[in-house]
């Protein structure tokens, strides 16, 4: 029995502009959720159609479930996928359009009208595709996702177009599946998101990783900020200069110091400008959350 | 593979896709078969291309199909619409991802789903050849052709044989049409460079140089519909239908079996 949902072994896809993913190392262990982070054009959807056998890598391998990717049918009975946004056929209805793929994979089509009360479209499975919004549309691809029972789940920006009820709602599904023993691999915008519900995290940066591991991990990995308020903002640069002078590196955004530093340097900082005479409104240390850390090893500007 | 000609069913079968291909071909099967009876007497001809097929040679006993059989090759030419874009939607709706992620084996789900299309014409192919037989059998005497020898046994051989060579030439279309959607993956391309080709510039070239339709693919798929023209021999036409069709097919399913999907 593999322990690993997926393992990624330098897996490359290079065209003649470039890798559009370069020398990738990854693994998600099974019944995780595990979050896929990257700016646009990183390198993600290509990554995933190479793990479902949609495109062929230039170089390097990997495995779902054991298995290689060179043989996606011995694996793909068991992985739901939703790549790049829902596609259907738009003259047939959400319930028809699901039983063409369950037909295709050999489900029970008995299953279909389950998935759809599942996902919130009841009432509205039997109307055509294209009528649907954007959010009934993202729902019945996460419909057509579960369709295998799937062990593994990938899904690609699958809360687009969802309201904030609609994207509440995805994340109790997914974490509902993940206690079920589903591996859920899911790429998405909203990284707030993904840090509520994630425990592993791969992130893409111009198509190579660069951090795969626990989302723990990369957390703690990463350097706690305390964020200084002042009376007086001129006031602030001299608390850079306090800072430096201390080794810790400093900036100003917005009229905040965001210094570098630990939880208990903020106490010697505060005893430092109370005796240069400067009038402290706001000391918080704290840890960056996924956006801010995402943002810093992306080098993405916000 | 049976799965995947059941999935295709469910697309084909819906009314508006499949009452509406059997509408064209009803009313070109209708049309065909009406003028042949209706304007036997006609200076203008009473067949295609204003050829005038005579009394005599609907007296025969193939008369009862020789309507069916003019109308062969329109019939392809829906057959090559349908198959060209029910191919090619996949890649212009983005559902092909879908369907190699529930059947990853890709000539599989090709040979599938041609299957399954060649079902639906051949289905729409009986109920023509029903339609037009019966209609010839209804004006036949307002048209004072005998049907006489139309139900003997040579009668029945000659329905039974253009049935399968109208059921050849429609599928070679439609596999044409399969090929060019899969070539340029997208149906509007592929329909309107097909019927282009097939319709017009097939057409003119043949006027200005009448030899070069012995090659032209389009013109020997609709002479095996008819089981053999003036200026085409049927074997010839088979032969060389089947050479084209054979490498259009093996050039799609390479293709179709190697390049990413990445849309």
């Amino acid at each position: 029995m593999p322990t690993l949902a997926i393992s990624v072994k330098d897996l490359s896809k290079k065209y003649e502009s470039g890798f559009a993913v370069s020398h990738a190392n990854f693994e998600v262990p099974l019944g995780t959720i595990c979050g896929f982070v990257g700016p646009n054009g990183a390198g993600k959807t290509t990554t995933i159609r190479m793990l479902l056998g949609l495109i062929s890598p230039t170089g390097g391998t990997a495995e779902i479930l054991g298995e290689s990717i060179n043989h996606p049918e011995k694996y793909l009975s068991q992985v739901g996928a939703m790549i790049e946004g829902p596609a259907f056929y738009p003259a047939l209805s959400g319930v028809q359009n699901l039983k063409v793929l369950a037909t295709l994979g050999g489900f029970p089509v008995e299953r279909v009208e389950e998935l759809i009360t599942t996902v919130g479209l009841e009432g509205r499975g039997d109307s055509k595709y294209k009528t649907y919004s954007l959010g009934m549309k993202q729902r019945l691809g996460i419909a057509a996702a579960l369709l295998p029972n799937p062990r593994i789940l990938i899904l690609d920006e699958p809360t687009n177009g969802l309201d904030p009820e609609g994207i509440q709602e995805v994340r109790d599904l997914l974490k509902k599946l993940a206690s079920q023993g589903t591996t859920v691999f899911v790429s998405s915008h909203l990284l707030s998101e993904l840090e509520l519900i994630s425990e592993y995290i791969v992130m893409l940066r111009k198509g190579e990783v660069v951090f795969a591991g626990q989302l723990q991990e990369l957390m703690l990995s990463q350097q706690p900020v305390i964020l200084v308020k002042t009376q007086n903002p001129a006031d602030l640069q001299r608390i850079i200069e306090i800072a430096k002078v201390d080794g810790h590196n400093a900036t100003i955004r917005s009229e905040v110091a965001h210094i570098e530093g630990p939880e208990n340097w903020a106490g010697v900082l505060n005893k430092k400008a109370f005796e240069a005479g400067i009038v402290i409104t706001q000391l918080a240390p704290q840890l960056p959350n996924l956006e801010e850390t995402f943002f810093e090893m992306t080098g993405d500007q916000r | 593979m049976i799965r995947v000609i059941f999935a295709e069913w469910r697309k084909l079968r819906r009314p508006t896709l499949f009452l509406g291909t059997l509408g064209a071909a009803l009313f070109f099967t209708g049309l065909t078969t009406t003028f042949l009876y209706l304007m036997i007497d006609s200076e203008q001809g009473n067949s295609d291309r204003g050829r005038q097929v005579s009394r005599e040679v609907l007296n025969l006993a193939g008369g009862s199909v020789y309507g069916f059989a003019s109308v062969g090759g329109l019939l392809g030419i829906i057959a090559l619409c349908v198959f060209a874009a029910q191919t090619a939607q996949e890649y212009t709706y983005g559902t092909l991802r879908n369907l190699l992620v529930r059947q990853p084996g890709r000539v599989r789900l090709l040979a599938g789903k041609l299957a399954a299309m060649k079902i639906f014409a051949l289905l729409l192919v009986a109920i023509a050849a029903i339609v037009s037989v019966g209609l010839s059998v209804a004006l036949a005497d307002r048209a004072k052709v005998s049907t006489e020898l139309w139900f003997t046994s040579a009668g029945y051989h000659a329905i039974g044989q253009t049935l399968l060579n109208v059921s050849i030439s429609v599928i070679y279309f439609g596999i044409i049409g399969m090929t060019l959607g899969l070539l340029l993956r997208s149906p509007i391309s592929a329909i309107s460079i097909a019927v282009l080709w097939i319709l017009i510039i097939e057409n003119l070239i043949g006027a200005v140089k009448p030899v070069t339709l012995d090659w032209m693919p389009g013109n020997q798929l609709s002479v095996i519909a008819q089981g053999g023209s003036p200026d085409v021999s049927y074997s010839h036409a088979l032969i060389l239908g089947s050479f084209y069709v054979f490498i259009g097919a093996m050039i799609a399913t390479v293709l179709f079996s190697r390049r990413d999907v990445a849309n």
